[in-house]
């Protein structure tokens, strides 16, 4: 009898383990399949006095001027507050998005929330591989960390590097449920006939819900693209 | 071309950019003698060269002897007051460069840098140069560039609208049309 019930355990138990390991492996499947599916499909309507929490990752360059460019039209009132990250090694974005907002508090714009942030870089132009691998982990859970702070509900880029964590990152809260939000790609004026590296994992990942390009050339070979016209 | 009443030069500046960029074959070229030759042949008057973070320096000029006046800067926060007061712009292949110039109405000249390693710069001049919004050259053949354009052929460009984009991001979250 003794023998018995000792058997029943240690059988059970590793079962038990299985089981829940398969378990939630399927729950997560489950969820990544779902959350694939969801991506791309438009959200239910809302009232215009909802506001989401907007996270805008800024690049240098003209990344900034045509993001800027969408920002101006843009409802400010429903976008916000407003989260801008750019690279640690770029002063000059943030310089730029913090006139922006200034531009607007004083042209009226009400209950402006703006905050700007900085992430480190996971590779510098030039830095070898070998030490890219420490500064990429560390990148990564900067990223993570800012991320957790943030909790967007939408997520603009249009082409840094620096977006493709943050997109991955946004994308994972919305499998493990932390956080739902909607991802914009807008490619940039720059890329006439092939997309970016950032573009093409985006789009080829399928992370982001809508995938904007500005010439017709790109729209014609990525047919999930929505072609918008020039932005500049 | 260049001279006016009262004995006084009427200044035409040919404004020429790298941006943030190290562009010395741009900056090389564009103090070579054949260039500013053909500059001077065409009209201009000074050189003004904005050299970014290259390390070749261009040979300073007054212009007194009849030929191109020369001077050069490294970086300016007021790149566009330089922008504005140019008759021709001559820019690295930078999106921001180009279309500030564009914008401002400038007739421009795109210098494609051919020592990038992902050269992806050429693609967005090629196309604007094919709307015939600018001039697309590579630092060779910069001076027949200059010899052989027609700025009265240019196209002026016409801002872009981003509104296409708020609207189709606005439809997909759910919020109402705009009335």
């Amino acid at each position: 009898m003794e023998k018995n019930t000792r058997c029943f355990f240690s059988n059970s138990s590793p079962n038990l383990v299985i089981t829940c390991f398969v378990a939630f492996i399927t729950i997560i499947l489950v969820r990544f399949l779902y959350v694939i599916y969801r991506t791309g499909k438009p959200l239910n309507k809302r009232t215009p006095q909802q506001t989401l929490s907007t996270l805008i990752v800024l690049g240098s360059g003209g990344h900034t001027a045509e993001m800027i460019n969408l920002l101006l039209v843009l409802q400010k009132d429903r976008f916000t507050p407003r989260f801008y990250i750019a690279a640690a090694t770029d002063n000059m974005s943030l310089q730029k998005a913090r006139v922006f907002e200034n531009s607007l508090a004083d042209s009226g714009v009400k209950g402006i929330s703006a905050e700007f942030m900085q992430i480190y870089r996971s590779r510098e132009v030039g830095q070898s591989y070998v030490t890219s691998v420490w500064t990429t982990l560390v990148a990564t859970a900067h990223a993570l960390w800012l991320m957790i702070k943030i909790r967007p509900q939408v997520v603009l880029c249009n082409g840094p590097g620096t977006c493709i964590p943050l997109c991955v990152i946004a994308f994972i809260f919305k499998v493990v449920g932390i956080r739902w939000s909607s991802i914009f790609y807008v490619e940039s004026i720059a890329r006439v006939k092939r997309l970016s590296l950032s573009g093409l994992l985006l789009y080829k990942l399928q992370i982001a819900d809508q995938f904007f390009v500005q010439w017709p050339q790109l729209q014609r070979k990525y047919p999930r693209a929505h072609y918008v016209g020039c932005l500049m | 071309m260049g001279e006016a009443r009262d004995g006084v030069k009427v200044k035409r500046v040919v404004f020429v950019t790298v941006g943030t960029t190290c562009f010395d074959a741009l900056v090389k070229v564009a103090d070579s003698q054949e260039v500013k030759d053909e500059l001077y042949r065409r009209g201009y008057t000074d050189l003004l060269i904005q050299m970014g973070r290259g390390s070749y320096l261009p040979t300073k000029s007054t212009g007194d002897d009849g030929s191109l006046a020369v001077d050069y800067f490294t970086f300016s926060s007021s790149i566009a007051d330089h922008l504005r007061s140019a008759s021709l712009v001559i820019s690295h292949a930078g999106s921001g460069s180009i279309f500030e110039t564009l914008q401002l109405g400038k007739p421009l000249i795109v210098v494609v840098n051919e020592d990038l390693m992902d050269n992806h710069q050429s693609e967005l001049a090629e196309e604007l140069a094919e709307r015939k919004h600018l001039y697309c050259a590579r630092p060779l053949t910069l001076h027949q560039t200059i010899a052989s354009m027609d700025l009265n052929s240019l196209v002026p460009y016409s801002p872009g609208d981003a509104t296409p984009v708020a609207k189709l991001i606005n439809r997909f979250l759910g919020f109402p049309e705009e009335s």
